[in-house]
């Protein structure tokens, strides 16, 4: 049996959003018997046309699938268009507690059902605009831009990871080479883009300082914060003092301190300066 | 919480009497049977009584038993020993739907310079033996043909494919793990000249095997090292499990006829029960030539491991050729080589059931599985 978490197996034994919205403002449909896994995705805009007010969903798979399936819904729910498109694969796993390895695949399904539906929405169009790309794995009809994606996402380093995230080169293998030079393509261009990490930390500008500390805060505390329906936002950087204020529920949050110390703080001594104290704006 | 046991076809349940036939050797008498003395010579006759039990089971002649440590050694040493005996011109033919300890070896054998062949099944899993015959045209083969598939329960014409190769003056082995025990088996009638068989798949435990070598079939031994079984497998014996092993043959073949007919009508019932409450659900495999203990079902449009995760919850174990119950992204080897379409592949489920199941478990499932498939229907897009 597969180590599946305690909500993993919650979410599979007693879905929450099943089925699908018939009025639906979009629709995404992923997957394929085939494949052996399949999501329709339907969600439903407020009047103002900003936020999803209702997703359901019906999936054909495992018990990850359904579980993942499930966990998108619930996690889209309540979100704006822009932050719905920004939702990858690693939060929908993380909001199940995380998901075997072999079985990351099922999220990623969940994050492409999610593009292909607002696609639909924005373009009318049903089919994913991402098949346009050059198919690398046609076992399981992958493409290139698709690889490129988890890689990124995922920050994966092995074939065998890229397979267990999207399939590819799960088939026949001949697609097997082409995924390693997939992989070291990525690699290089994070490394030639990406800040170097460690021991140059130390010399940030104030600006790039800033920088850094906004995007760990986008990549790793906010999707943490919003999955209990909080925020928060930067307001200043002075030194190793890092000034923020929280929105959402954790404004109400009466364990804000606990996130604050615990979460946030932890987070950017880890990403950012290992001297970083962070503090809550007096209102 | 109930606790009903129907994947008898991945193993079985240690009969008691094999647990106490064992003890012995993991206390009092642990000698080494090779030896000349009394500690030795005491285990020894343990050791030869267990080989006639196991020959016993199928026919055999004591001294055309090795004893191994599992079925994968077992077929390991019949397709890379006969192979190795007879030179690299021997053609090397299979089946699609062999156990991977078949296909292994054989494509190992085909990557270094051996012709293989690999022969397909209809969509019934059944094999054409005017196939095989073709393919035995033109030099020297062996054959590895499995006696009954692991997936389907589907018995393969075995008799009818031994006498082809022999005609043919091939070499015959046949993957028995799964029949032996529940069907008879006689090699003085049928001319296969190795057989493969493993004990945890008949109520011994896991750990131990035999290989039936028709005496005069030239075979290297895989196991190099001492002269034990006669020099065709070195190291000193498993006694412990060799014993439970014999034990385990000689309450096969006390129980065979009586308890699989029985089990047999088990079977049919449960398929039938599951048929009639299930819509869209199919049997994967030929139903008139089957094992008697093995049902393997598909119920369209749902995937196989949610199935076992919900049968599970309700303390019923079975097992499934879906991609995902494997951590493979591909369904079964076994049902795809059938043709089975897509729509049904992927929630295929296997039922296979012992001498130790009983009918009011069999009710069990028939009236608590029908819920669990229409509750993961409710949740699919083809539904």
């Amino acid at each position: 049996m597969w180590n599946y978490t305690e909500k993993v197996l919650d979410h599979f034994k007693n879905p929450r959003n099943v089925g699908v919205i018939e009025d639906a403002d979009g629709v995404g449909q992923v997957g394929s018997m085939a494949c052996g896994d399949a999501l329709k995705l339907t969600f439903k805009l407020d009047g103002k046309k900003e936020r999803i007010v209702d997703a359901r969903f019906k999936t054909f798979g495992c018990a990850s699938a359904i579980a993942s399936s499930s966990a998108l819904t619930e996690l889209i729910k309540g979100m704006t268009l822009e932050e719905a498109e920004r939702v990858t694969n690693k939060e929908i796993a993380d909001y199940l507690g995380g998901l075997p390895e072999q079985k990351m695949h099922c999220s990623v399904l969940g994050r492409e059902a999610l593009e292909v539906a607002i696609e639909n929405y924005r373009t009318g169009r049903t089919s994913r605009k991402i098949l346009e790309g050059k198919v690398v794995c046609n076992c399981f009809g992958i493409t290139e831009e698709e690889i490129r994606r988890v890689v990124r996402e995922n920050d994966l380093t092995t074939v065998e990871q890229v397979t267990n995230y999207c399939k590819a080169g799960g088939g026949c293998g001949s697609c097997i080479p082409d995924i390693e030079k997939i992989i070291h393509a990525v690699r290089e261009e994070r490394r030639r883009t990406e800040p170097p990490a460690a021991p140059q930390q130390a010399r940030l500008t104030p600006v790039q300082r800033i920088h850094a500390i906004e995007e760990t805060i986008d990549r790793e505390i906010r999707p943490m914060l919003k999955k209990d329906g909080g925020d928060l936002e930067l307001i200043d950087a002075v030194g190793p003092r890092v000034v923020i204020s929280f929105r959402g529920r954790c404004a109400e949050c009466r364990v804000a301190e606990f996130t604050m110390k615990d979460v946030v703080e932890a987070k950017l001594r880890e990403f950012v300066d290992d001297g970083i104290v962070v503090e809550e704006a007096k209102s | 919480m109930r606790n009903i046991y129907l994947d008898n076809n991945a193993t079985t349940a240690v009969a008691p009497e094999v647990t106490e036939a064992m003890m012995p050797f993991f206390s009092e008498l642990w000698g080494n049977p090779s030896s000349m003395h009394h500690f030795g010579g005491q285990v020894a006759s343990y050791l030869e009584a267990a080989r006639a039990a196991a020959a016993g089971l199928i026919g055999a002649d004591p001294s055309e038993i090795v004893f191994t440590s599992c079925g994968t050694e077992s077929n390991n040493t019949a397709i890379r020993g006969a192979a190795e005996a007879a030179g690299d011109s021997l053609k090397v033919i299979t089946t699609r739907v062999e156990h991977p300890a078949v296909l292994g070896p054989c494509r190992w054998l085909g990557e270094r310079g051996y012709e293989t062949l690999e022969l397909g099944v209809d969509g019934s899993g059944q094999l054409d033996p005017a196939e095989l015959r073709k393919a035995l045209a033109g030099g020297p083969a062996l054959a590895s043909i499995m006696w009954a598939n692991n997936e389907t329960g589907v018995v393969f014409p075995i008799q009818e494919a031994a006498e082809i190769v022999k005609e043919a003056g091939g070499i015959m082995h046949t993957d028995a793990v799964q029949a032996v025990g529940k069907l008879p088996i006689d090699v003085r009638r049928t001319p296969v000249d190795m057989l493969s068989l493993s004990g945890h798949k008949l109520h011994a435990p896991k750990g131990i095997g035999a290989l039936y070598i028709r005496r005069g079939t030239k075979v290297k031994p895989f196991l190099l090292g001492g002269h034990q079984e006669h020099g065709r497998r070195g190291g000193t014996e498993n006694i412990p499990y060799i014993v439970g092993l014999g034990k385990a043959c000689e309450l096969a073949a006390r129980h065979m006829r009586e308890e699989m007919e029985r089990v047999a009508a088990l079977r049919d019932k449960l398929e039938r029960g599951l048929l009639a409450s299930c819509p869209d659900t199919r049997v994967n495999g030929d139903r008139a030539n089957r094992l008697p203990n093995t049902t393997n079902l598909s119920f369209q449009y749902i995937e196989g491991e949610s199935i076992l995760y919900h049968l599970s919850d309700i303390g019923v174990a079975a097992s499934s050729g879906s991609a995902c119950t494997s951590g493979s992204l591909e369904p079964s080897h076994v049902i795809r080589a059938m043709g089975v379409p897509f729509t049904a592949a992927h929630g295929s489920i296997r039922f296979s059931l012992s001498r130790f199941n009983t009918e009011e478990e069999i009710d069990y499932v028939i009236e608590h599985m029908p819920p669990i498939i229409e509750r993961l229907r409710a949740l699919s897009p083809f539904v």
